[in-house]
């Protein structure tokens, strides 16, 4: 009988844990409506989360639009519709890879870094000084992650797009031959401006997701600096695999 | 009483921390929490500020009862303390003049010029003129813990709590914290708690000494009376100190 006693100290703890995080995510909404906010702390995590990850945006928008490229003009090639490859790439783009690769690579650089810092600050004890100073650490901490998260994610999957886009024009009319007016003119005709909100809607739901989890993860990270990096590995696995679980929910209710 | 602990239990994951302790602290006065490491001297002084809440009993704040207070009653209350926490918990992000006046620029409508005159004032009062352009990374112990000392006083607190202001620190500075917690003392008149192990030293700045043990407290009273307290852990205790020191 012992198993069963594991599986039900494991259901108890998992069924916590969720709540806890449930109510740490309303609690964080909850205050970004409540003024004061705090401006000058989300800029600066504007520019963490958002700024910051461009490079390696456009880096991974380039490489995987010049793939889709790649890959779209090979299979469409067999069925001599190597025209449609700008709506091919687009729509891969824009309503898919877009979003998740950005929202990705994102939380890698930027919700590492955000996990750490939070966690740090709570097993250095800064987080309880802010109580001691009768400040909320929701406020500071929490909501201006939030809110860059919100207002950066669908910024960015945007940057993804279009370069990667230019990327799949760079291969696919520059290197494989396909006319350039066929590329951009078949896009026109074939994606939607759904399509593009769409995609931003789900990049959105991705930035609260990540700034959530990485912020939960770092407020209630474990004693020491093994406590941190296994609050940090946990808070990149757990955004990412949301981020794709999430994902595929929301492409089924939306196309 | 200022600061009145009624039968204060605590217990984490099952395992007893604090099991049923009482103390007063009278307005004016500081108490010097001593034991030994791991014993739970630092989770009682949460409880005094309502960081941790207790699984049984009160902790009185000049009556009012921060264990169960919430929302701006809780913020209220926390705004008569000050805490000195054992590693400073300097925000690393900000240097010392902006640590200082953090709980200025958040909880007062000062201008930034009465800002700058009374953090230059509390800097001066802990040595650490010069040192204000300086991020918490770039100083050592001893003057974390003095910026730290700065910015728990800023905001004039009715009571402070040390913990361990001297652990890790040579002789030298930690007389110079137990002078600068003394002379502020006088200043402010504020009540105090001092988590700590420096005894005999810290005998000279209290009013009251109490000894916690294995989660109760074994022995209270005024410095001399614990120095004559035939309790074996206490004389134990202080005879290690003595060595020590």
């Amino acid at each position: 009988m012992n198993w069963i006693k594991v599986l039900g100290k494991f259901t108890l703890s998992t069924l916590r844990g969720l709540g806890e995080a449930g109510v740490f995510l309303i609690k964080g909404f909850s205050w970004a409506f409540i003024p004061p906010l705090k401006f000058h702390r989300f800029i600066k995590q504007i520019q963490f989360i958002g700024v910051n990850s461009t490079l390696i945006v456009v880096l991974t928008g380039a490489f995987t639009g010049m793939v889709l490229g790649i890959q779209g003009y090979y299979s469409l090639n067999k069925f001599g519709a190597e025209a449609l490859l700008g709506p091919a790439v687009a729509l891969s783009l824009i309503r898919e890879l877009g979003p998740v690769i950005s929202a990705l690579m994102i939380t890698g650089r930027a919700g590492s870094a955000l996990t750490a810092e939070i966690g740090i600050m709570r097993i250095s004890e800064q987080i309880d000084a802010l109580e001691v100073m009768a400040l909320n650490p929701f406020r500071y901490l929490v909501v201006p992650n939030f809110l860059a998260g919100i207002i950066s994610f669908p910024l960015l999957a945007s940057i993804f797009n279009v370069i990667g886009i230019y990327g799949g024009y760079l291969v696919g009319v520059k290197l494989l031959g396909v006319s350039a007016g066929g590329y951009f003119g078949e896009m026109r005709s074939f994606v939607d401006m759904q399509d593009i909100f769409d995609g931003l809607y789900k990049s959105l739901s991705f930035g609260v997701i990540m700034t959530w989890i990485c912020c939960y993860k770092g407020y209630n990270a474990g004693y020491g600096a093994e406590g941190v990096s296994k609050a940090t590995t946990q808070a990149v696995v757990t955004s990412s695999v949301l981020i794709l679980v999430w994902d595929y929910f929301l492409t089924s209710v939306m196309f | 009483m200022m600061i009145d602990v009624i039968n204060l239990h605590k217990s984490f994951n099952g395992f007893p921390v604090l099991k049923g302790i009482s103390l007063q602290v009278e307005k004016g006065g500081i108490l010097a929490l001593i034991g030994k490491s791991g014993y739970g001297k630092s989770v009682f002084l949460k409880h005094i500020v309502g960081l941790l809440k207790g699984d049984q009993g009160k902790v009185l704040i000049n009556g009012e009862d921060i264990g169960t207070s919430k929302g701006t009653a809780l913020e209220k209350l926390r705004k008569k303390f000050g805490f000195l926490f054992q590693g400073g918990a300097l925000f690393d992000s900000l240097n010392i003049f902006d640590n200082v006046a953090f709980p200025l620029r958040e909880k007062t409508r000062m201008k930034e010029t009465e800002i700058r005159d009374k953090v230059f004032f509390e800097l001066e009062q802990v040595g650490l003129q010069g040192s204000e352009n300086k991020y918490p990374a770039e100083i050592s112990g001893g003057m974390k813990k003095r910026a730290a000392f700065a910015r728990s006083l800023i905001l004039d607190p009715e009571i402070m709590l040390f913990d361990e202001p001297t652990t890790g620190l040579d002789p030298i500075i930690a007389n110079t914290i137990h002078t600068l917690i003394k002379n502020t003392h006088e200043r402010l008149t504020f009540t105090g708690i001092i988590v700590t192990h420096e005894i005999p030293k810290i005998f000279s700045i209290v009013q009251k000494v109490a000894m916690l043990n294995d989660g109760v407290i074994i022995a209270q009273g005024t410095p001399q009376e614990i120095q004559a307290s035939p309790h074996p852990l206490v004389q134990q205790f202080i005879a290690g100190g003595i060595e020590i020191a």
